[in-house]
C-alpha cells in the first residue's frame, strides 16, 4: 500500500520544528508501524536526509520507550497496544497519517517524535520506591498478601512509563501514570509503610514538573497500553488528602540513640 | 535522616497548591453548590401551586436572617473558592502544554467533561444575570418588580421569551455541568469502585436531567400560558 505521512520534524531541542510530507509507497501490511518508519528513514538515509528520529527498544510492547501520536490518538488509539505492535494492516492504500510526539511542558522534545521523559524519573526519585535494607532475599511467602491486593498491585504495576496518558490527557496530566505508581506500591505491605510520604511527595513533584491536573474525563484509561484504570488516580487523591492532613514534620529527635 | 527514605521535593507544596487539592476544594465546593441547587429547585416547584404557597414560602425565608445570610455566605464562599481553583487550574492547564496537536482525538471523554470550563463560565453569566433579575430585581424587563410578590415576578419574568430562552440555554448547560461534575467529585476526593462508580455515573446523568428539566419546566410552563400572572 501507499501511504502519505505528516511528521512533525523538529532538529533539536531549540528549533522551532514543522510538519513535513513523506510518501512512502510499497508498505507491506504485515511491517510494524516502526517498521514502516524503518523503511521510510533507509530511504531518507540514501537520499542524504536526515531520518526521523523516534523512541524504540523492545519492539514487544514492554519496555514503554516508544510512543508517538498517530492521527492525533496515542500509540494509534488501539486497545492495550503501543506503538511498536500496531500494524500496518489497520491501515489502508491511500491513508494520510499525522504523527506528532507526546505534547507537554514536562515532555520537552529531543529531536522529531523523541521527547525527554526525565520528568517521569524525577516522580519515581520523589517516591514511587520502597526503602528496605539490601541483602538476601526475604522468604517468599514470609509477608501473606491478599490475592486480590496483590492482583491490584500487578495491574497498576503492569505501567511501562511510556506516557501515552500525559499525551492523550488534553491537561497535559500525569495522574494516570503516578496513581498506576502508587497503587502498585500501595496495595502491598512493603508499600504501605511510607504511603502517606510517597502520595505526599510524588504529587508535589508532579506539579513541579509542570503537569495538570486530573478532569476525571477518562482519554488516559482509553489510550494506555496496559489498561491502567481511572481507579488508580482515585487512589492517589485518597493517598494525597489523607496524608496532607495527617502527615506531620519530622522529628529531629526520633530515632535518636 | 529522616524516619522514612521518602522524603518532601524542596519547597513543600501546601494542600491548595497542589493540583489534587484544587480539585478537591471544587469537588467540596461543588457539592454544596449541588445541594442548594436541590433545594433551589424543590422551593421553585411551588410555583405550580397556588400564588399563596411560593410567596409564602418566599417570606419565610426572609423572616428567618440567621438561615438566609449563612446560606448566602456558605454559597459565596463556595462559589468563590469554585471559581477561584478552576481558575487556577485553567492557568496550569494552558501552561502545561505549550504547543498543540495539529490533530487530536478524543476516544473515550465525554463532551459534558470536556466543556467544564466553558459550561462553567456560561453558568455564572446566568448566576449574575438570575441575582439581577429575581433578588434584585434590577433587571426585571418583564414588568413592575414587588419583592413580595415572588409569584408575580417569576411569571412576568418569564413571558419575556429572550430572558425564557437564556433560562433554558443556561439550565442545558447546568446539565452538561452536573452530568460530569457529579460523579466526577467522588473521584477527585478519592472514592472509586468497580462496581458502584459507574451507577454513580448513571445517578449523575438521570440527577443532571431531572434538574435541567424542572427548572425548564417553570419558563415552558410560563411561556405555555400554563401558569398566568395573578
Amino acid at each position: 500500500m501507499k501511504l502519505t505521512l505528516h511528521v512533525w520534524r523538529q532538529k533539536n531541542a531549540q528549533d522551532t520544528g514543522g510538519m513535513v510530507r513523506y510518501d512512502v509507497p510499497n508498505v507491506n501490511e504485515h511491517m510494524s508501524f516502526l517498521e514502516m518508519l524503518d523503511v521510510l528513514n533507509e530511504s531518507l538515509i540514501e537520499k542524504g536526509q536526515d531520518p526521523i528520529a523516534f523512541d524504540h527498544d523492545c519492539r514487544e510492547g514492554i519496555c514503554g520507550m516508544c510512543g508517538m501520536m498517530i492521527n492525533g490518538k496515542a500509540h494509534g488509539g488501539f486497545p492495550g497496544t503501543t506503538v511498536c505492535q500496531v500494524h500496518m494492516r489497520h491501515f489502508k492504500d491511500g491513508d494520510v497519517i499525522y504523527l506528532e510526539p507526546w505534547r507537554a511542558k514536562a515532555f520537552p522534545v529531543i529531536k522529531d517524535l523523541a521527547v525527554n521523559r526525565a520528568s517521569f524519573d524525577r516522580i519515581i526519585a520523589a517516591g514511587g520506591f520502597i526503602s528496605v535494607p539490601t541483602g538476601s532475599a526475604p522468604d517468599g511467602n514470609a509477608i501473606p498478601i491478599r490475592k486480590q491486593d496483590a492482583d491490584l498491585a500487578m495491574d497498576a504495576a503492569a505501567c511501562i512509563g511510556c506516557g501515552a496518558c500525559v499525551a492523550a490527557c488534553p491537561n497535559a496530566a500525569a495522574a494516570l501514570f503516578v496513581g498506576a505508581k502508587i497503587s502498585h506500591l500501595g496495595h502491598l505491605p512493603q508499600g504501605k509503610v511510607e504511603r502517606d510520604r510517597r502520595a505526599l511527595a510524588m504529587v508535589q513533584q508532579m506539579n513541579i514538573e509542570g503537569f495538570a491536573n486530573c478532569t476525571n474525563i477518562g482519554e488516559c484509561e482509553a489510550a494506555c497500553p496496559k489498561d491502567i484504570k481511572l481507579e488508580v488516580i482515585a487512589r492517589t487523591n485518597r493517598d494525597y488528602i489523607k496524608a496532607a492532613f495527617t502527615e506531620r514534620p519530622d522529628s529531629t529527635s526520633a530515632g535518636a540513640g | 535522616m529522616s524516619a522514612t527514605a521518602v522524603s518532601l521535593p524542596a519547597g513543600s507544596l501546601h494542600f491548595w497548591q497542589t493540583t489534587v487539592g484544587k480539585k478537591a476544594i471544587m469537588a467540596i465546593t461543588g457539592f454544596i453548590l449541588f445541594g442548594f441547587i436541590v433545594g433551589h429547585l424543590l422551593g421553585n416547584l411551588q410555583i405550580f401551586l397556588p400564588p399563596e404557597k411560593i410567596n409564602h414560602y418566599s417570606a419565610t425565608l426572609k423572616s428567618l436572617p440567621a438561615l438566609l445570610w449563612g446560606a448566602r455566605i456558605t454559597l459565596l464562599l463556595a462559589v468563590g473558592l469554585h471559581i477561584w481553583s478552576s481558575f487556577q487550574l485553567w492557568l496550569l492547564q494552558r501552561d502545561a502544554r505549550p504547543i498543540k496537536y495539529v490533530k487530536k482525538a478524543n476516544l473515550n471523554s465525554t463532551y459534558a467533561s470536556r466543556t467544564m470550563l466553558w459550561s462553567g463560565p456560561i453558568i455564572l453569566a446566568f448566576l449574575i444575570f438570575h441575582l439581577l433579575h429575581f433578588t434584585f430585581g434590577t433587571v426585571h424587563p418583564g414588568g413592575p418588580f414587588d419583592e413580595h410578590n415572588v409569584y408575580n415576578n417569576v411569571v412576568t419574568g418569564f413571558q419575556v421569551w429572550p430572558v425564557s430562552l437564556f433560562y433554558i440555554v443556561a439550565m442545558i448547560m447546568l446539565c452538561y455541568h452536573l452530568y460530569h461534575g457529579l460523579w466526577s467529585m467522588f473521584q477527585s476526593l478519592g472514592f472509586s469502585h468497580p462496581v458502584y462508580t459507574p451507577w454513580l455515573q448513571r445517578f449523575a446523568k438521570l440527577v443532571a436531567i431531572l434538574i435541567a428539566a424542572g427548572n425548564i419546566s417553570i419558563p415552558v410552563a410560563v411561556l405555555a400560558g400554563f401558569i398566568k400572572p395573578v
